[in-house]
């Protein structure tokens, strides 16, 4: 049976326990602020870094190799311009013997290529899903902090609303809007930011409502301090574990939202790409030309996980019934 | 518990009335519907353009076509449906009433299949929390959820239909391809049951085994070409099934669910005796494929009504559990009973279609074949985008009901039960499950509406004519009616099941009534 049936095993440490062996690191006498730990448990979680590398060097090949807007990159060729299908289009990556090529991911069927297409398509990805993210996080705390301090017409709307989004599903709301603002990615990004904030807004009021009735929220009002600066200053400090890790999976189901509206064809339209676009052309290519469906999924595929796994080292470093080691 | 389910109805009623009225609004202001026809170079493009206004009431405010609709889908309560017309003049209450049937079939199909996959392995990888089987899941979980279903969709028709298709006429299971199976499903078993090194290496000596020999027979005799089960695979099948659910329940201690669950095995073993030749006739006239059809939701009843009969009769004071158990005998046994009819049909339906795994459509259109073969040819076009709908769902349920059984695990109770001397099996299976699947519960309802939208994108890849089809072209054309009618459809299936899993909620939680 598992370790935690066994009767010899010693019980786990209290809450207090930890605390005290966790702030005063033994062996220096150091302490450490709340942030500290956080940060060091997160720093010390392996696959929430060897993601977060790797999402580091994803966003950077994709933002530097074919420049942004009118900064030019270091790779010569762009996502638009058409030349002669060499070789049938196959990549010329190769990993032994090393080489990169004139066209490491292949090029499409019209001679574009392949390479600059999956990067303009991670930045528009990319672009999407941290506008998604930031916008949702903002407005799902507020919401959700409004709701759970002030109870009240608030709250009962934001669950009407959240009752809302169980029978309209979000993807069939994303591609309403998508349709609507498709051609004009910032646009889009917003709207789907504004629909993407339910989920957070309940568990940030969740949190609130069991916060606002601890002690130091009461000493806090008992001196008179005004409700809104209570929210700041004390409410939402202590939801940050919740807020932060939310946000990431936010992201994460931006990306794979955004995609999928581009595949159903709503989302970002052409001449301008995104990876969900590029699977949706390159759909029937898998037996002929299957670098062009490969790699725009790998890319996906890679982004989110990345970015799930940092999430979940997020999770465990906010967790406080975490230990140091 | 009646008032209770009375307000949930009035409250759901209201919040579908405003989603409908939201949808509609986004959805007549989302583009041009005219913008085809502006394009066009028809000579008589003018005609065609006020021809449309006026069939779409473009004319109209937004609130008088909204009322309009509003209007015809009151008719419903009344027996005259009326989801007005698309933009080529068709009724959308036909289109809805073709595409509906499909389309809830895959997502609830696919729903059922991720809980009960997702919890149990959830639930596994709790208890082997930090084992090698733990961290395989939690690997897995973490790609599927970062999985795009679409993507995943094209690879499954490429390699789980297309080569597969390629391989059935002649193909063989080669030796290493047996032995490399065997080793890894042998190593999955043993990481799933753990306990000591020898136990471990027991276990695994034993699924290798097994498994090496199944296949060698299934190779040998050509099992996927014609494969045979037949009554006494049945019958070792629902004793098999009989004793694992007694061990998943009450353990063999408890004489009275004992009795219950193997008089229901029986039960299903004599009765599906009897009725099996009636069942494998050959039905050919399409007139009789309903009467087909009530035959087998009768024995399901049947079935059912006899088992809760049985535990009832029998379960003495434990009676609540022993109808739980011999339902549950009851159902599974009607299962492999239907998976046993649908294989027994399967060289006969190969001879037909001799590629089986369709990638396109819901059903092979103009099929004029016996009754098992449209059943197995709906199986078989359902199979791919269940797998894809199912896999993406599965994660979230592993993580769900991983986290909340690893919670539960953690109380007082459990301990308390361990140190009185209950067994580990014991503890798990009645005093830490139930209390875990509570959270489970709200969550089918959020992850309802995730699977509509992920149908509506499997749909598309596999090219059936669903609801998803139908809000796919109904958006694009800026034609309200049929994505409405796709509105209607899924936002009703997503309150029904908000509502059962409330009324689950209550059942697993008795603190909660009214």
């Amino acid at each position: 049976m598992s370790d935690n049936t066994n009767p010899t095993q010693p019980v786990q440490p209290e809450a207090d326990q930890y605390s005290v062996e966790d702030v005063i690191d033994q062996t220096t006498d150091k302490s450490y602020s709340q942030g500290q730990l956080v940060l060091r448990r997160f720093l010390r979680h392996k696959a929430a870094m060897v993601a977060l590398i790797t999402l580091i060097l994803i966003i950077i090949l994709a933002f530097t190799s074919i420049g942004y807007g009118p900064i030019p990159g270091w790779w010569d060729k762009d996502y638009l311009t058409t030349s002669t299908v060499q070789n049938g289009g196959a990549p010329t990556l190769s990993l032994w013997p090393f080489q990169i090529g004139e066209h490491p991911f292949g090029q499409d069927t019209i001679g574009k290529d392949y390479f600059a297409m999956v990067m303009r398509g991670t930045q528009v990805s990319l672009f999407i899903a941290f506008t998604v993210g930031i916008i949702a996080t903002f407005l799902g705390t507020a919401i959700g902090a409004i709701a759970g301090y002030y109870r009240g017409i608030t709250e009962s709307l934001l669950m009407r609303v959240t009752d809302l989004f169980i029978i309209i599903p979000a993807l069939v709301l994303a591609a309403v809007f998508g349709r609507t603002f498709g051609s004009n990615v910032p646009m889009l990004a917003v709207m789907l930011g504004v629909i993407s904030w339910t989920g957070l807004a309940r568990l940030v009021r969740g949190e609130v409502l069991s916060l606002r009735e601890r002690e130091f929220v009461a000493a806090a009002r008992a001196i008179g301090t005004p409700s809104p600066t209570i929210i700041r200053r004390h409410v939402l400090p202590n939801a940050l574990g919740t807020i932060v890790v939310n946000a990431t999976l936010l992201i994460s189901s931006a990306i794979l939202t955004e995609t999928a509206i581009s595949f159903l064809g709503f989302g970002v339209r052409a001449p301008d790409t995104s990876l969900g676009l590029l699977i949706q052309t390159y759909q029937n290519a898998l037996t002929t030309r299957p670098w062009l469906f490969w790699w725009p999924g790998i890319f996906i595929l890679g982004i989110a996980l990345c970015v799930n796994f940092i999430g979940d080292g997020l999770r465990d470093a906010f967790d406080p019934r975490q230990s140091m080691d | 518990m009646f008032k209770y389910i009375a307000k949930r109805i009035g409250q759901s009623a209201l919040i579908l009335l405003l989603g409908s009225l939201l949808l509609y609004v986004l959805v007549i202001n989302a583009g041009d519907p005219l913008e085809d026809l502006r394009e066009s170079n028809d000579p008589n493009r003018e005609n065609l353009i006020r021809q449309r206004s006026a069939n779409m009431g473009l004319d109209l405010p937004w609130y008088v076509r909204y009322l309009t609709w509003l209007r015809g889908v009151g008719g419903c309560f009344v027996g005259r449906c009326d989801l007005g017309t698309s933009r080529d003049g068709q009724a959308v209450t036909g289109l809805v009433a073709q595409a509906a049937g499909a389309t809830l079939r895959l997502v609830i199909i696919a729903t059922i299949a991720a809980i009960v996959i997702g919890i149990t392995l959830g639930i596994v990888s709790a208890v082997r929390q930090y084992s090698a089987f733990d961290y395989g899941v939690t690997l897995m979980a973490f790609v599927f959820f970062s999985l795009p279903v679409f993507w995943f969709a094209v690879l499954l028709k490429h390699y789980a239909a297309i080569q597969f298709n390629d391989w059935l006429p002649n193909g063989r299971i080669s030796l290493p391809t047996i032995l490399i199976t065997a080793g890894i499903l042998g190593l999955i078993l043993a990481a799933a049951l753990g306990g000591s090194w020898r136990r471990r290496l027991v276990t695994f000596a034993v699924m290798f085994v097994s498994v090496t020999g199944i296949l060698f027979y299934m190779d040998q005799v050509e099992w996927l070409r014609r494969p045979a089960v037949g009554l006494p695979v049945y019958i070792l099948a629902v004793i098999g099934l009989g004793i694992l659910v007694i061990v998943m329940t009450s353990g063999f201690q408890n004489p009275r669910v004992r009795n219950a669950v193997g008089a229901t095995a029986l039960i299903a073993i004599i009765g599906y005796a009897v009725v099996r030749p009636t069942l494998m006739t050959e039905r050919t006239d399409p007139e009789t494929f309903s009467t087909a059809n009530w035959i087998l939701f009768g024995c399901l009843f049947a079935a059912v009504l006899l088992a809760i009969l049985a535990g009832q009769l029998l379960g003495g004071f434990s009676r609540r559990q022993a109808t739980s158990a011999s339902v549950t005998t009851a159902l599974f046994a009607s299962v492999l009973a239907f998976t046993d009819l649908m294989l027994s049909h399967w060289s006969g339906y190969l001879a037909v279609m001799p590629r089986p795994i369709p990638t396109i459509a819901a059903e092979t259109p103009n099929f004029y074949s016996t009754y098992w073969n449209h059943m197995i040819d709906t199986a078989t076009h359902l199979i791919l985008p269940t797998v894809a709908l199912t896999a993406i769902s599965i994660a979230a349920y592993t993580r769900y009901t991983r986290a909340s059984m690893l919670d539960v695990l953690n109380q007082d109770y459990i301990r308390t039960a361990r140190s009185k001397g209950i067994a580990e099996r014991k503890v798990i299976t009645r005093h830490a499950l139930r209390n875990s699947l509570i959270p489970i519960a709200t969550i089918v309802a959020f992850d309802f509406a995730g699977l509509i939208g992920g149908a509506v994108i499997t749909e598309t890849v596999f090219g059936w004519q669903g609801m998803g089809d139908l809000f796919r072209v109904g958006l694009n054309n800026v034609d309200p009616a049929p994505v409405m009618g796709f509105f209607l459809v899924t936002a009703t299936a997503a309150v029904l099941m908000n509502l059962l899993a409330d009324l689950v909620y209550a059942i697993l939680d008795p603190r909660i009534t009214g």
